[in-house]
């Protein structure tokens, strides 16, 4: 490079060989101090060429920065000075290049991204026609993109109303949901959610089964699981029983080990009301909705056999179902009977812990019950929530508060109603002496306080709730109460007017 | 929900006996509490006392099941054991029977043992004897009643029947209606 410099200073009037008609040399160009002399006019040198944004001109000055980097090796300090100045001025004017580059790209995305809402002709229009899936796709993640950052995307002369309202009539075609349902779901979801929250209720959740404590540990059943084909892993650290089955290659609900009952298919969400009841060996134990019996056999397996435990469902068809669980799993402590539920307490009464899984609009296992999108209504709901309440009434007048070693109620649904959920707790909090306590399963989301216009107790924070986009199992609900005495609170003033 | 007439208990005993032997007194008289056989709908239900008072508070109609169903009686008065007295067969009975893992299947469909599947199977064991059947892995898939003595069984045909089927695990799933 010394020589190439040499040699052009040299040659300020031009090339003796046959290139000279084209060639000129860089004599002839304002000439570039060295850098010892002149930091400035190199700076200014570099100003003029910013204006220009000519690569071959930056190309050259780098070229000639290089040359004369190697020149002056002799004075250490000055030079590492200008040289570390130097480039940083090319680091300067590189990156404001870039910068202006993207805003100019921003302008023009801005400019393209701005969603139109479709007019209400444009709406009519496509009501008539079959629905092309990829449009409302990309239309519903443009509204809620612009409904993310209203103010600075909306259209002018839309209200947000507008918005919404499109995004719900898109939500119902694209996941064949019924308009109240979608309305349900946008009340609990926040709007970025939304899309997780129908997108998970699309697929079925893993299979996962049981290991049957009575008869076989996790250990052994997994190894002969495996032996025959099958691909699981253990659940995860909450639960020492539960099975994840990835793939298998023969029916789980053929092996021999499933006919000697050593597992029970069972969905990951049923494991949790039971380990929330924690029943003791002993103790007396209901449970009030038991249909097809896995919750069941779990209580009778924690407990050993031992104790008693009263099955009850209300549809004597279903108690088969139970009978044949119960008696595959090599329960023997365990009575099924087939009642009203809401009649039980006159039945028997005096039970250490109850649990009542109740039936519910089962919004939370809409993956497996694909009709419950269009079906459910506010009808539906009404009814539910009225047998639900009526049946935590007679589930808590069977408990026995001082009972040594319970007194609990579960209550559990799979459902994310906050209706059927927390309203129907907030309901017993209201109707007996009762309080909600801790769950004792350490993940899940905690039950809502507030609610639209609802104010709960606020210990119903203590409940848990678990939805399948973020947990992986079935949408479910779990609350445990504690009955704190057996008086009634309306009938202790009757007492009060009799004795006096 | 009543006990058990004298002749109902000898028919049951007498059952339960062609399987387990004399062992059958030891489901009477358990160390860990007193169970009893009671009748409710034609099924007798093998339960702890202390279960039995509870299920009496409830009404007939009402009750579908106690404890462990036995087996039912028939029409004409007959004792028939279901699978679901398996659990407590097996660990009493005397005579028992292995099976090939290629024979699980043919047994757990309803059909009968031939010599071709048979792995093991206890010495001394008569002619007509109530046997349990197990996997070779030692799971109790069903009982049954030996076609052959032991020494006979050693000489027969491949295709011959060595044990005739009466109840296997299968059924769970393919009968389940009457189970209760």
């Amino acid at each position: 490079d010394e020589k190439e410099s040499d040699t052009e200073d040299s040659q300020p009037a031009g090339f003796t060989d046959d290139n000279a008609a084209w060639l000129k040399p860089s004599g002839t160009a304002p000439k570039r101090k060295l850098p010892l002399d002149d930091d400035e006019s190199d700076d200014e040198n570099d100003d003029d060429q910013e204006g220009d944004d000519d690569d071959d001109s930056d190309a050259s000055s780098g070229e000639e920065e290089s040359g004369s980097e190697e020149e002056g090796e002799g004075g250490d300090s000055d030079e590492e000075m200008g040289i570390e100045k130097k480039s940083k001025k090319l680091e300067k004017k590189q990156k404001k290049m870039l910068a202006e580059a993207d805003k100019d790209m921003k302008l023009n995305m801005q400019e393209t991204e701005k969603f139109v809402l479709p007019s209400g002709q444009e709406i009519e229009k496509e009501k008539s026609q079959p629905p092309d899936l990829q449009i409302i796709q990309s239309r519903i993640r443009d509204v809620i993109h612009v409904l993310s950052e209203f103010k600075t995307r909306r259209e002018e002369g839309r209200d947000r109303s507008h918005y919404t309202d499109q995004l719900k009539r898109d939500l119902c075609t694209y996941y064949s949901y019924n308009e109240f349902m979608i309305e349900k779901m946008l009340n609990i979801f926040p709007i970025g959610e939304i899309v997780e929250v129908l997108e998970a209720n699309e697929v079925n959740r893993p299979v996962t089964i049981r290991t049957n404590t009575l008869k076989t540990r996790r250990r052994d059943l997994a190894q002969a699981l495996i032996s025959r084909g099958v691909n699981l892993d253990p659940i995860g650290k909450w639960s020492k029983v539960g099975l994840v089955v990835y793939s298998s290659s023969i029916p789980l609900g053929a092996t021999p080990e499933y006919l000697g009952g050593h597992y029970l298919l069972q969905g990951a969400s049923s494991l949790l009301p039971v380990m929330t009841l924690a029943p003791q060996e002993g103790e007396r134990i209901l449970d009030m909705a038991s249909a097809p019996g896995g919750k069941t056999s779990h209580i009778a397996a924690i407990m050993k056999n031992t104790g008693m435990v009263l099955a009850n469902d209300a549809n004597k068809d279903r108690t088969k179902a139970i009978v044949g669980n119960l008696h595959r799993l090599g329960i023997t402590n365990t009575v099924v009977c087939s009642e009203d539920g809401r009649n039980l307490p006159n039945v028997m009464k005096g039970f250490d812990r109850v649990l009542l899984d109740a039936p519910c609009s089962g919004t939370g296992i809409l993956s497996k019950d694909p009709e419950a999108k269009t079906r459910k209504d506010a009808q539906d709901i009404q009814r539910v929530t009225h047998l639900q309440k009526e049946l935590i009434v007679a589930a808590i007048d069977c408990l026995d508060a001082s009972s040594k070693t319970g007194g609990y109620l579960v209550y559990s649904t799979c459902s994310i109603l906050p209706e059927e959920n927390e309203s129907v707790v907030n309901y017993i909090l209201k109707k007996r002496h009762v309080k909600v306590v801790p769950t004792g399963l350490d993940f899940g989301e905690e039950g809502f306080v507030n609610y639209r216009e609802n104010r709960y107790h606020p210990s119903l924070k203590l409940t848990r709730r678990y939805y399948p986009h973020t947990h992986n199992m079935d949408g479910f609900f779990v609350a445990k109460i504690k009955k704190l005495s057996n008086d009634i609170p309306g009938q202790e003033k009757k007492k009060k007017k009799e004795k006096s | 929900m009543r006990p058990l007439t004298p002749e109902e208990t000898k028919a049951v005993f007498e059952k339960l006996s062609k399987y387990i032997g004399d062992n059958v007194k030891l489901l009477i008289d358990r160390s860990d509490g007193v169970y009893c056989f009671r009748l409710h709908n034609d099924r007798i239900y093998y339960v702890s006392e202390k279960i039995m008072k509870l299920a009496a508070h409830i009404s007939r109609d009402h009750l579908i099941s106690m404890g462990t169903c036995f087996g039912k009686f028939t029409k004409t008065k007959k004792f028939r054991l279901h699978i679901t007295a398996l659990d407590f067969l097996a660990p009493y009975c005397q005579h028992k029977i292995w099976l090939k893992s290629s024979a699980e299947q043919q047994f757990l469909y309803g059909h009968h043992v031939t010599k071709s599947g048979l792995g093991r199977i206890t010495e001394n064991t008569g002619k007509y004897q109530g046997v349990v059947v197990y996997s070779m892995s030692d799971l109790p898939l069903g009982f049954g009643v030996a076609a052959k003595a032991t020494a006979d069984c050693r000489h027969a045909d491949p295709m011959n029947i060595v044990a005739f089927h009466q109840a296997d695990i299968g059924e769970y799933i393919r009968a389940e209606d009457t189970l209760t």
